[in-house]
């Protein structure tokens, strides 16, 4: 359940971003999720409604823009869609790809008031 | 930029504009130049990720063991891959020669960390209640507690989880992963993000080959489809095979991070 540390830093860079912008109450909170990432959205969503509690973000809408897994063959160069960091190069089987996106975790917008 | 005139953006200003009003310099700009009713609804751009304040204190941890001269490695697994036996053996292969200092991770009691006291070594506990890994945190905290020394090691025995440490960057110079051979071969490709993010494999407890089922090529095998550049050591920390091997690579570690710290 790391998910719990992640909703919680989430609610950290929330409120900073609160002192920082001035805004009292966060509508929705956009998270771009890689989909190769060790994240499980929905226990993501679970632990930030208990994280929120309290905070500016308490009772937010959480949306998730997931980032599909794409990566680059190391041996020959194609770009594929990945859906395990593991996964051979479709082109010409070689290992590994190198990820180029998938990975991502992170806070990308807040709708505030 | 200001948010209030819009001047300051790449170095702009505007012409006869004294500047009364406060202003927080911003790399982003997607903030509404004029403040919005109190009941508007206004698109904040946050773009930070989840980990930044985890990877900040990491970094920070990782500068601390650089100026000190410290190897710091961070010993991932499964729970009863044998860790605490492996660091044990460790602790008295390296006695006398290479100061080692120990932090545990467990969510409760301080079993681990009397075991490592009972062989010698100075160990902090950190519990991590509910949590399930050690964070940056809570590794530099324990780190200002514990007798480190130019050209010795800080071993860092995280919580017993193949899932959650991986993303977890703590300032150490190599994860290590261990997997012992009373688990399944396939452990790598069920948990590839810890296999991924580890420069080492200890494949332990190869004593018990002989009365098992367990095919160490084929988990050799897996740990490379995941990630090619993995070096892998069959270890058995209490037949001793390989441990020689893991010794030595813990000792040019720490003879580097001695040698760094003096060029510096």
């Amino acid at each position: 359940m790391h998910e719990l540390s992640l909703a919680a830093s989430a609610v950290e860079l929330i409120e900073a971003a609160a002192v920082r912008e001035g805004f009292s109450r966060v509508r929705r909170v956009r998270m771009e999720i890689g989909a190769l990432s060790c994240v499980e959205p929905e226990a993501l969503r679970f632990a930030f409604e208990s994280a929120a509690a309290g905070s500016c973000a308490a009772g937010a809408a959480l949306e998730f823009l997931v980032v599909a897994g794409e990566g680059r063959c190391s041996g020959c160069g194609a770009t594929a869609e990945l859906e395990t960091v593991y996964d051979p190069c479709p082109a010409c089987g070689a290992h590994p790809m190198q990820v180029l996106r998938g990975m991502e975790m992170r806070v990308k917008d807040l709708d505030v008031e | 930029m200001c948010t209030t005139c819009g001047c300051g953006g790449d170095g702009a200003t505007l012409e006869s504009h004294p500047h009364a009003h406060p202003y927080v310099p911003r790399k982003r700009s997607a903030v509404a130049v004029i403040p919005p009713a109190p009941d508007e609804v206004r698109r904040i751009e946050v773009e930070q990720d989840l980990l930044a304040r985890n990877d900040a204190e990491a970094v920070a941890n990782r500068k601390t063991l650089a100026q000190l001269g410290v190897f710091a490695i961070n010993l991932v697994s499964s729970p009863g891959s044998g860790k605490t036996t492996l660091l044990v053996e460790t602790l008295r292969r390296l006695a006398g020669e290479v100061p080692v200092a120990v932090i545990e991770g467990d969510q409760q009691t301080s079993r681990d960390a009397d075991r490592i006291r009972a062989a010698g070594a100075p160990a902090i506990q950190v519990n991590t209640g509910k949590g399930c890994h050690l964070d940056a945190r809570m590794v530099g905290q324990a780190m200002q507690r514990l007798p480190l020394q130019n050209g010795g090691l800080l071993l860092i025995e995280n919580v017993g989880n193949l899932v959650c440490p991986a993303a977890f960057d703590l300032g150490e110079a190599h994860k290590v992963a261990i997997l012992s051979v009373t688990e399944g071969e396939d452990k790598p490709l069920k948990y590839p993000d810890m296999f991924r993010a580890a420069d080492l494999m200890l494949l332990n407890k190869c004593d018990l080959l002989p009365h098992l089922a367990f095919d160490a090529d084929q988990a050799e095998a897996f740990a490379r489809r995941v990630n090619p550049a993995i070096r892998i050591i069959r270890s058995s920390a209490t037949h001793g095979s390989g441990m020689d091997e893991w010794i030595d690579w813990l000792r040019a570690g720490a003879a580097a991070a001695r040698r760094e710290a003096a060029a510096a």
